[in-house]
């Protein structure tokens, strides 16, 4: 940013710090040194995993923390020095909506027009278009706690508006909610830019998203790791995205296990049938996927951001390390093509049979009539957004919360009687890190070990197992509540796994993790799948559902589609030649049953 | 937007418009979540029957077994006296031994024992009636063998009248507290809910209400719009302190029509000193809240320091003279304290200014403390 820029800006921080102190005593540095300007009528996102201080940062922003160090200006307007001029002039919408859920829409809207100081008389041509940009219209009585996610996104967004603020700031408003909804916020959003020259400055954990701003700052641990308009994120990965075509027989998630430890290729994923891979920037090799026939891609933000992660910097030297474990250029294309023509897990008994499944709570069906089967050695997907009914279907297979109707066997065992013989064969992690984090993370593990009844030899095997799959080595002594984020979740995984499962249940095991974690998760789901565990995931991730064999896909308590990944994309025509994604499906079905259904709000 | 406000700088002083958005909004929570219904009318009625009648230190119908060794006619007419009074329910029994089995299989909670010669010694006046209990609760046990005696004293009144001799109190009787005593104590412990409503509303109400803020993050959007902490603050106290005096016409209410507790002092005076207990509730449950900001520590912190100490150390219950001298001088921490003297003084005594002008102090005093450091301590600011 030049100095011009600066002036002009409707936001500018510059150097800020700020540090925390922890529980025991340790100093949590949540941003560090992070300077960024926001021009009029532009879209700023702060983009990165849970704990990379974009909240800290937003609220830095909106006064609600003051920096240690450092200056943040709003409109000309010192935010350090004049607090409640700024909080009185920026619209701000935290993550958990804001809204009086006991109010009504109504009522939502009233308060905070008054609180701004809209006139009365006013009111009704300041909420009309609000309404009719976020369809709430028809719900204004409605109270705020009946809405689905999306809608009170959208509320707390229209209350936000009651009048044009100077900045408006969100924190992580697409998360939870559905495609469809998220779709339809963006489309709001650019509204407001491209119609009253609103300046929005976001945060997000979706990549994709970032892709939509003017400018997008990744942040990494509290630190700046890039900024830019994504088009140079885009560009960083110019000429090095592939897609690759499995063998016939072959799924994209298994070739896409094997690709991803590659030298040479900084990231793969498994995508609308196929496997887009990246390579390293200093790669020895002219291209690591030759032999492979590769078709050239475009490349996209998260393309760059792999590039950018620094971990992946300096992939001369890991692409070294990491060579001695994968197998040489040619031979992977061998290995590729010829080993395990079909690891097709369909073809075995099932081990999760589900039929007509209904749970009410009240008046409220939070599982409406659903019926599948899971087999052995699959990983099986359910899909949604917040408040589809995943969770409450997942509580219901572990043995958790009895059905109000329908039958549920799992591993042979009717869930609704599963003692504890049942519970023996199954592994659960759940969605929140649920393991005591007063203690250290080997004790974590001998206290699972002993809740499982694992004794002796078989005890000290399944330990060293454990430390050894998961590389909990380094961290054995520490407090596990005190662990970073990824060995949290690695522990939690080894925990569920001790008794040695043949079934394993994830709870949104994703969520807030890092793009390099997720990875490096599904990599080990993989390894897991294929040494014979059946793997049950719920995710809000679409793209994630490319790494299931097969998955449902949920919203309202209703299931969408069923199928494998290349059948549930079938539901979407393609588009621009690229071949749909999972996210473009979803949003196909779901305008599909609203036609259909007649169009329910 | 086609429609939009320009936008205007923070106004310097309150603006009514804003604490009047608050305060409805409160009011429309407080309507539709039946948890604040519950405990604004439900609990005080609750409270009010529970104490009024449930607490009651008077006794009826006790089960007694009666063992009456021989039948003179003074035995029989004591043994009498004792059927007929509406205290005890006796059950007629031969030997003392039996009596003990029945007391053993708690059939009876008590012996009364008249012996061999019962109206010879009477004559002599040096008669002894026994009067048996258990011991394992204290205090029922104490009432049981007070009335016990009340009766015998009574009969023997009556004796002595009929002979036409001068009554004189014989060994056998002891002392009559326990009789008025019971009669007294519903007269303390109804206007005594009257403290614990007002904790309940002021303090762990508003501590509950403002905790739930922070914790779904209403608070937050809040603090980012042109509302400044005072309004915020005066948003949660003006409903809560309606809600209060709410709950103190009930308590009025109930305790001089359903329990026909006499009210000897004003009505208009209790009221004022029951809205500054209220605002000292209300600013100690606010302050409670800036401190623990989610629902299970503002309601832990807010029952251990307010509504505790007004049950145990205000001298509602437990009478504050015989405290240890250390928790005596606790006790003057507590503002309870300066409450119920107020409103035993109300009820019982009438407008004895001498008292309630101190005590009113202490509570003026107490609340304009509190709640300046209220005001002090809540920012709009997360930490």
């Amino acid at each position: 940013m030049t100095m011009a820029d600066a002036s002009t800006a409707k936001l500018r921080c510059a150097n800020v710090h700020r540090s925390f102190r922890r529980k025991n005593g340790s100093v949590l540095r949540a941003v560090v040194d992070i300077s960024l300007a926001a021009q009029p009528g532009t879209v700023t996102a702060l983009v990165g995993p849970d704990g990379a201080g974009k909240t800290t940062l937003l609220r830095m922003i909106t006064a609600l923390i003051t920096p240690d160090q450092g200056s943040i200006e709003v409109a000309g307007v010192d935010v350090c020095k004049n607090p409640s001029a700024v909080q009185a002039m920026v619209g701000y919408m935290p993550q958990r909506f804001g809204l009086y859920e006991d109010l009504t829409v109504e009522e939502n809207l009233n308060l905070y027009a008054n609180l701004h100081g809209v006139p009365a008389r006013r009111r009704q041509a300041v909420y009309e278009p609000l309404m009719k940009m976020t369809a709430l219209a028809p719900f204004m009585h409605r109270l705020a706690g009946r809405l689905s996610g999306g809608m009170k996104q959208k509320l707390g967004l229209a209350c936000t508006l009651v009048r044009t603020p100077e900045l408006l700031v969100l924190d992580e408003p697409t998360v939870g909610v559905d495609p469809v909804s998220r779709r339809e916020l963006w489309e709001i959003i650019a509204r407001l830019v491209g119609e009253s020259g609103l300046t929005v400055v976001m945060s997000t954990p979706y990549l994709d998203e970032a892709e939509r701003c003017d400018a997008a700052l990744v942040l990494y641990e509290g630190r700046v790791i890039s900024a830019g308009p994504p088009h140079a994120m885009r560009e960083l990965a110019a000429g090095r995205v592939f897609r690759i075509s499995p063998p016939v027989g072959q799924t994209p998630r298994y070739m896409q296990s094997r690709l991803m430890n590659q030298p040479g290729l900084v990231d793969a994923v498994p995508e609308g049938g196929q496997v887009r891979c990246v390579t390293a920037p200093s790669s020895a090799d002219a291209n690591p996927l030759a032999g492979l026939m590769p078709q050239p891609a475009a490349p996209r933000f998260e393309d760059g951001f792999m590039i950018t992660l620094p971990q992946n910097q300096s992939s001369a030297a890991s692409a070294a390390v990491r060579g001695q474990r994968a197998p040489a250029n040619q031979i992977l294309a061998e290995s590729i093509g010829n080993a395990r023509p079909n690891n097709s897990p369909g073809s075995e008994e099932p081990v999760v049979e589900v039929h007509d499944l209904v749970r009410r709570f009240g008046e409220f069906i939070a599982v409406n009539h659903v019926t599948f089967t899971v087999r052995r050695r699959e990983i099986f997907g359910l899909l949604g957004p917040n408040g589809a009914g995943k969770s409450t279907t997942f509580r219901m297979l572990c043995g958790l919360l009895p059905p109000t109707s329908g039958t549920l066997r799992v591993a042979g065992v009717d869930a609704r009687r599963a003692g504890s013989a049942a519970r023996q064969r199954l592994g659960y992690v759940a969605q929140k890190f649920s393991l005591y984090g007063h203690l250290t993370m080997a004790q974590n593990l001998a206290f699972f070990a002993s809740a499982y009844g694992l004794h002796s030899a078989k005890r000290r095997a399944r330990l060293a197992w454990a430390i050894e799959e998961f590389e909990l080595g380094d961290y054995l002594q520490t407090l596990s509540g005190a662990a970073p984020g990824g060995y949290k979740q690695r522990l939690a995984m080894a925990c569920a796994l001790l008794h040695e499962p043949e079934l394993l249940f994830l709870d949104e095991p994703t969520s807030g993790v890092d793009p390099l974690a997720r990875r490096e998760f599904w990599q080990r789901i993989n390894t897991l799948a294929e040494g014979g565990v059946t793997v049950v995931v719920t995710t809000h991730f679409m793209e994630e559902a490319e790494y299931c064999d097969r998955l449902l896909i949920l919203n309202n308590g209703r299931i969408l589609a069923q199928g494998s990944p290349a059948e549930v994309r079938q539901h979407a025509l393609a588009k621009d030649s690229q071949p749909p994604t999972m996210e473009d499906a979803f949003i196909a079905i779901v305008e599909a049953s609203a036609v259909a259904g007649g169009g329910k709000a | 937007m086609s429609a939009p406000m320009p936008y205007s700088p923070p106004p310097a002083f309150a603006s009514l418009r804003r604490v009047l958005a608050l305060v409805y909004k409160e009011g429309m929570q407080i309507l539709r979540d039946p948890s604040s219904i519950a405990i604004s009318i439900v609990l005080p009625i609750v409270l009010i029957l529970l104490f009024g009648y449930g607490l009651s230190l008077d006794i009826k119908q006790v089960p007694i077994a009666l063992v009456v060794e021989g039948s003179s006619p003074a035995a029989t007419s004591l043994a009498g006296s004792f059927r007929l009074t509406r205290y005890f329910d006796p059950q007629t029994v031969p030997t003392l031994h039996a009596a003990e089995i029945l007391l053993q299989q708690r059939r009876v909670l008590g012996i009364v024992w008249i012996r061999h010669g019962f109206s010879r010694d009477f004559q002599a006046r040096r008669a002894r009636v026994a009067v048996l209990v258990q011991g394992a609760e204290v205090n029922r046990d104490r009432l049981i063998q007070g009335y016990a005696a009340s009766v015998i004293q009574q009969w023997s009144q009556q004796q002595a009248g009929r002979l036409g001799v001068v009554w004189q109190p014989g060994a056998t009787v002891e002392s009559r507290v326990w009789f008025n005593e019971a009669m007294r104590s519903r007269l303390f412990l109804v206007p005594g809910v009257i403290v614990l409503v007002m904790t309940l509303i002021g303090a762990l109400m508003t501590a509950l209400v403002v905790s739930r803020e922070w914790e779904r993050g209403t608070m937050e959007s809040l603090f980012v719009t042109p509302v400044r902490a005072g309004e915020i603050l005066l948003g949660k106290t003006i409903p809560y302190f309606m809600l209060g005096m709410i709950g103190l016409a009930l308590c009025i209410f109930s305790a001089t029509v359903l329990f026909k507790v006499p009210l000897v002092g004003s009505v208009w005076v209790l009221a004022v000193a029951s809205g500054l207990y209220l605002l000292v509730a209300l600013a100690l449950g606010l302050l409670i809240s800036t401190v623990a900001k989610n629902q299970f520590v503002a309601i832990q912190v807010a029952m251990l320091v307010t509504f505790l100490p007004a049950f145990i150390l205000s001298g509602f219950i437990f009478d504050l003279r015989s405290m240890p001298p250390f928790i005596q001088a606790v006790t003057f921490v507590v503002p309870a304290r300066y409450y119920v003297a107020v409103l035993q003084t109300i009820f019982l005594a009438g407008d004895v200014w001498a008292v309630l002008l101190p005590n009113g102090a202490v509570l003026l005093v107490m609340a304009v403390v509190l709640l300046a450091l209220t005001r002090a301590k809540t920012r709009k600011r997360l930490l």
